[in-house]
Formats: structure tokens, C-alpha cells, sequence
């Protein structure tokens, strides 16, 4: 098993002709993503990396029964983009596209909150299951079956803690990068309660960083679960002067909240064992895992 | 994106809110000209910068007379301020707001802003104004007031009575009040605010209700859309360097420390500061040269790094995704070249085409260490650039 993708999903492109969709399709493809479509508007009927165009998003699923798709369009349109993949009823949608304003994705929240999709990110790598499903932009050879489930707030660390997991052996169930901006689609929590039930994942790695609560809540509910799985985490930006954005739009210490020693306190007292460096990941959950 | 508190004024004010009177001086030869608009028997010289704690730090004066507002505006033009918000090199006034000032009865705190953890825009208000709000969290947190909402056109009334239920105002108030709620909510959504901050909000000794400070942050991913917006940035208040990158669509945060780092993506960046902070040395910048960066944005990321005179040494830290580790290798290369770098550079590459990226580099023949890891990059970094 694995969570919310595997060989058997389905997925079209958003945004499949531009420079970005085209290039990690052709990615995604290579790595034997079940690819079966993509949207453009006006540019339905084409044909492009061998797979069809569709105008509308209603279209492509009438067509293809799409169960996923990858959003790559650019920022302007994002929200209208994935609220077209809510109302047709696209279980899995998942966006790339970085710096969606803010008040965007409170539209694109009330819309989700009733509805029957799930949104990973925006401003985030994507999701991948190990030799069988890519959908994002993460480097696809770093990746090795196996038993850890990863979800990080960020793109190349997950990354780093991907090959550092390859590395001990470990390997990955699966790997969720839920993204860096402040509202986004899918929490910690969401991915820590698919990654509690899921029977390949033994253990789980959470990678968070300063700004905002939702590494505290996820603790809290790590704390209040009844299955227990080793869990270890990191938490970027200990050293990030408060009141400056760091890269991420949601990674911001403000109002005296959000900062990474709060976080890792906390996540410390719910059990979660915190690795001090980002170069020992992988080592920590591995010398868990051996005790 | 910050404004200033008379910019945050006169949006509230072309909305429809009730400031009090105030001129924005840009230039010290305008004082006496402008000041002559007010009423000069009470008014309040405020510094404007972008950091809270002004007042302690002597950035508002008070004075009742010309002679007095001549001298004070004079010495508080190019006053170099320093507050807690500042960092202890302090900020420079560049304007100042002149302002009428208000006998207060009462003074309240209210904000609107986006709540992250429940995805809705939240109110919060209290009684207890002009003060440090988040002291009065931490230790009232029963003192404070917050109303959560979904987006809508306007707010409701049943939430507005939830809003101002602390301030405990007399009814012939109430409506005024209610009115400023709305143009607030309506600055929010029309104008994709992060947070609009009114501390204190003051009922004056003539039952009047007026904004007495404001303070507005507007989200920067939309700021495409409010051309208007944008164009109320200060470039005094950016970092030099900091605008210099942002030409390159570099992000760059300039610190206190001696290790210059330039690295792919936000969160490995940070996790980079972190692990040369666990090493032993301070980070000299925060630097993300972004997922695709190519040779030229490479080139430029090094000289940006460089315009640091504290620089004692420089971190690669490139793990590849989109990013081939071959071309950001010519990258390095020549632009070490370019650059004539004269402080040690250490450089880690992981990812998609790292051992041609290695290759590069060490064909090179120039003084570039290579590391194997993120731990072995951040010892090497700390022990050369000492």
C-alpha cells in the first residue's frame, strides 16, 4: 500500500502545454506515471507528448476518468484552476504553481471544505509513490520503496531527507510535500492520520519550519492518536531573525508566534524525536528504528 | 509588502474612516510651509519607519508651538532610531508625519487580518490599547477578542456586536464604530491586506472614535493586481542589497553573521543557516537562487553575496531537482572567475547530474572546495572561513 496515489491513478495536466507542464509531464511520464491527458484551453483536439488536449477540466474527466491532477499554471490563475478541478469532482488535485495570493486560497478553501477533493499545496513539490506514481516536480531517481512516510512544508529539503532515508535503506511509502504558503489545501494532520493507517508505513518523518501552528497541531494530534508509529521531525529556521518572510510566504515568525524552538518544544513533549540537524534526518530515524 | 502609518491613514481615510489631521513631510525644507495647514497648538511629530517601539525610542514628540515643531522636526529629520523591531544598527528617518493630537477618554486595540490555522479573516479587539498586544495575549489572554469569519461582502451584525462588545461604548457610538469595522473588512478583501492593524483606536473627550495609529501589511503575491499598492513601497526601508536581489528574482535576507550561503529552495536554505549556526559560525545571509536558476542568476547570486563586506567565506549548498548540477557548476565557475573571488568557497552538490557538476568544478583548477554532504560542507565552511 502507499497513500493517495499509486500506479492505478489517473492523472491530467492543468496547464499541460506551457513551458512548466510540459517539462513534468514529460518527467512524469518517464517515471511511469499513468498520464492520461491534459488541459489547455484552446488548445483542446491537440495532440502533445502523445496524449490528448482537452479545453476544460469537465472535458478531460468525461473522457479520460482522471482521478488526479497536477496544477502548473501560472499564479493569476491558479485558484480558478482548482476550483474548475473541485467542481468536476477531481478527487486529488495537487498545485505546484508558487505564490497564489492569499485571499485566493481562502476562496479555494470554502470551495474545498464542501467539497469531495483533496488539494495538496499550493507552492509545493507534489506527491510521489515510489516506482509508481510521480505528480510534481521532485527529482524521481533520489526516491526508494520502502517503509518511511515523508511530509514536509518544503521542496528541497524533502529532498535531502528523501536521500538521506534512501541512504539508511529506509526507503519511502510515500512522499507529500504540503507546501509553503500559509493557507494550503492539505495540513500535517491530514497526512499524519493516512500515514497512521496505512500498513506499509512503519515510520514517518515530518519536516516542518517556522511560521504559523500547524506543526503543533499535528503534535497534539500525534499525542491524542491511539496507533503509534515512530515518528521523527525537523524543523528549518531556528536561526531566522523574526518579522522577515523566509523564502516561503508562510514562513514568517510574527506576533512572537511561530518560532522553531516553540515548535520543536512541542513537538518533543508529544513524542516526536527531533533531529538538531538537517544533515542527520535520516541517521535519527534510523537509530529510532534500531532501538 | 509594509506601509507606512500616514500611507495606512490615508487609505483608511479615502475609505471613509475617521483619522485625525496630519501632513506628511518628505523633506526638511517642506516643514514650515506644510505645518502651517494645522493646528499648531497640540500636535505630535511622528517618525515613520517600519518597525513598532518608536515611541520609546524617541521617534514622537509632542509639542504646542511653532518654534518648538521647527526645532523637533528639524532634529528627528535623519535621527537614526533604534527600537526592538530594528536591530540594534538602528533605522534613519527619512519623513515624518505631523499630527493633530486628540484628548483620549479611552484607548482600544483592533486588527483584521488572515487567520492561517482556521483558513477564514479573523477581528480581534480588547480594551486594552496603545499597548504591546501580544503581552496582552500572553498574559490576559481572557482581555482579548476574536471573531472568525468566512468571506463574505460584508460582516455581519451579530459578529460586529461580538467585536465590540469589549470596548463598552455608549450606544450613539455604536454606529460609527460598526461603520469603521466595515471600511476596515472592506480594505482587507478589496485590497489583499495580510493585516490591518489600529492600535490604539481611542474614543476621544469628545465622543468621537479615530484611528490614533495604523498599521497595514499587504499580501506581496497580489500585489499585481493593486498597481496602486506597490507603488506605496519605500526603498529606504529595503535593504540595498536586498532590492538588488529582488531585480534578479533572488530572495535574499541580509544577516548578521560571516558565512555567505547560497542554496535552491526556501527550506533547505534555512536548514542551511541552521546547521553553519550548529557548526559554530553565523550565516551572513539567507540567499535561495529558486528551483530553476540558471548561469546567469548564479552570477548574480555571487555578486549580491559579495556586496557584504563581512563575508569571510561562501556555502554552495545545491541539491538538484529541476536544477542540473552541471550547468549551476559552469555557473560557479565562472563566476568565480568573473567575480576574481578572494574568500574561501565551499561547495556541495547533490541530485541530478551531481557527479558531472563535480567534474566541472574540479577541472576547474580553481580553489573550490568540495564537499560530500550537507554536514561535511557546513564543517569544511566553518573551519576556512574562520
Amino acid at each position: 500500500m502507499s497513500i493517495l496515489v499509486n500506479k492505478n491513478t489517473k492523472v491530467i495536466c492543468q496547464g499541460f502545454t506551457g513551458s512548466h507542464g510540459t517539462f513534468h509531464s514529460e518527467q512524469a511520464i518517464a517515471y511511469g506515471t499513468n498520464l492520461v491527458g491534459g488541459v489547455t484551453p484552446k488548445k483542446g483536439g491537440q495532440v502533445h507528448l502523445e496524449k490528448p488536449v482537452y479545453n476544460t477540466v469537465q472535458e478531460a474527466v468525461e473522457k479520460t476518468h482522471a482521478n488526479a491532477t497536477m496544477i502548473y499554471v501560472p499564479a493569476k490563475f491558479a485558484a480558478s484552476a482548482i476550483i474548475e478541478a473541485i467542481e468536476n469532482e477531481i478527487p486529488l488535485i495537487v498545485a505546484i504553481t508558487e505564490g497564489v495570493p492569499v485571499l485566493d486560497m481562502i476562496k479555494v478553501k470554502e470551495k474545498l471544505f464542501k467539497s469531495k477533493s483533496r488539494l495538496i499545496g499550493p507552492n509545493c513539490p507534489g506527491i510521489i509513490t515510489p516506482d509508481e506514481c510521480k505528480i510534481g516536480i521532485m527529482p524521481g531517481n533520489i526516491h526508494k520503496r520502502g517503509s518511511c512516510g515523508i511530509v514536509s512544508r518544503s521542496g528541497t529539503l524533502t529532498y535531502e531527507a528523501v536521500a538521506q532515508t534512501s541512504e539508511h535503506g529506509l526507503g519511502q511509502s510515500t512522499v507529500i510535500g504540503i507546501g509553503g504558503d500559509p493557507i494550503n489545501g492539505t495540513s500535517f494532520v491530514d497526512v499524519l492520520e493516512l500515514f497512521l493507517k496505512d500498513e506499509e508505513t512503519k515510520s514517518i518523518l515530518m519536516i516542518g519550519e517556522i511560521g504559523g501552528s500547524s506543526e503543533e497541531e499535528a503534535a497534539e494530534f500525534i499525542k491524542s492518536s491511539k496507533v503509534k508509529k515512530p515518528i521523527v521531525g525537523f524543523i528549518a529556521g531556528k536561526t531566522a531573525p523574526p518579522g522577515r518572510r523566509m523564502g516561503h510566504a508562510g514562513a514568517i515568525i510574527s506576533g512572537g508566534k511561530g518560532k522553531a524552538e516553540d515548535k520543536i518544544e512541542k513537538m518533543k513533549s508529544c513524542g516526536i524525536t527531533i533531529a538538531d540537524s538537517p544533515a542527520q534526518i535520516g541517521k535519527t530515524l534510523y537509530e529510532k528504528l534500531a532501538r | 509588502m509594509n506601509i507606512h502609518e500616514y500611507q495606512a491613514k490615508n487609505i483608511l481615510r479615502e475609505f471613509g474612516a475617521t483619522v485625525p489631521n496630519g501632513i506628511v513631510i518628505l523633506n526638511k525644507d517642506e516643514i514650515e510651509k506644510k505645518a502651517k495647514k494645522l493646528n499648531l497648538k497640540n500636535l505630535a511629530i511622528k517618525a515613520q519607519i517600519h518597525a513598532g517601539g518608536r515611541g520609546k525610542a524617541g521617534g514622537i514628540k509632542l509639542v504646542n508651538n511653532y518654534k518648538d515643531l521647527i526645532e523637533e522636526s528639524h532634529k528627528l529629520f535623519d535621527k537614526v532610531l533604534v527600537t526592538k523591531q530594528t536591530g540594534k544598527q538602528g533605522r534613519k528617518v527619512k519623513r515624518i508625519y505631523l499630527e493633530e493630537i486628540s484628548k483620549i477618554k479611552k484607548e482600544f486595540y483592533l486588527s483584521c487580518l488572515i487567520d492561517r490555522a482556521s483558513s477564514k479573516i479573523a477581528f480581534i479587539s480588547s480594551a486594552e490599547g496603545g499597548v504591546d498586544i501580544e503581552n496582552v495575549a500572553k498574559n490576559n489572554p481572557e482581555k482579548i477578542t476574536t471573531v472568525k469569519m468566512n468571506l463574505d461582502k460584508s460582516v455581519t451584525e451579530e459578529n460586529i456586536k461580538k467585536i465590540i462588545q469589549p470596548f463598552i461604548l455608549p450606544k450613539k457610538l455604536e454606529k460609527q464604530t460598526s461603520d469603521l469595522i466595515q471600511i476596515i473588512y472592506k480594505i482587507l478583501i478589496e485590497k489583499d491586506a495580510n493585516l490591518i492593524e489600529i492600535n490604539p483606536l481611542i474614543l476621544t473627550e469628545d465622543d468621537k472614535i479615530l484611528c490614533l495609529d495604523a498599521k497595514i501589511n499587504f499580501d506581496d503575491n497580489a500585489l499585481y493586481r493593486h498597481p496602486d499598492i506597490a507603488s506605496l513601497k519605500d526603498p529606504n526601508e529595503e535593504d540595498p542589497t536586498e532590492t538588488e536581489a529582488k531585480k534578479h528574482n533572488l530572495s535574499y535576507i541580509k544577516l548578521d553573521g560571516t558565512i555567505g550561503c547560497m542554496v535552491n529552495g526556501a527550506g533547505l536554505a534555512m536548514a542551511t543557516l541552521d546547521i553553519i549556526k550548529l557548526y559554530g559560525a553565523e550565516p551572513a545571509n539567507f540567499l535561495d537562487v529558486g528551483g530553476g536558476a540558471s548561469k546567469e542568476k548564479v552570477s548574480a547570486a555571487f555578486k549580491i553575496i559579495l556586496l557584504d563586506k563581512n563575508v569571510k567565506g561562501i556555502l554552495i549548498n545545491i541539491f538538484g531537482g529541476i536544477m542540473r548540477c552541471d550547468i549551476l557548476a559552469q555557473g560557479v565557475v565562472e563566476a568565480v572567475k568573473e567575480t576574481n573571488l578572494l574568500v574561501p568557497l565551499v561547495v556541495r552538490l547533490a541530485g541530478t547530474n551531481v557527479e558531472l557538476g563535480k567534474e566541472i568544478l574540479k577541472k576547474s583548477d580553481l580553489k573550490i572546495i568540495s564537499a560530500n554532504n550537507l554536514a561535511d560542507a557546513a564543517k569544511k565552511i566553518v573551519e576556512v572561513a574562520k
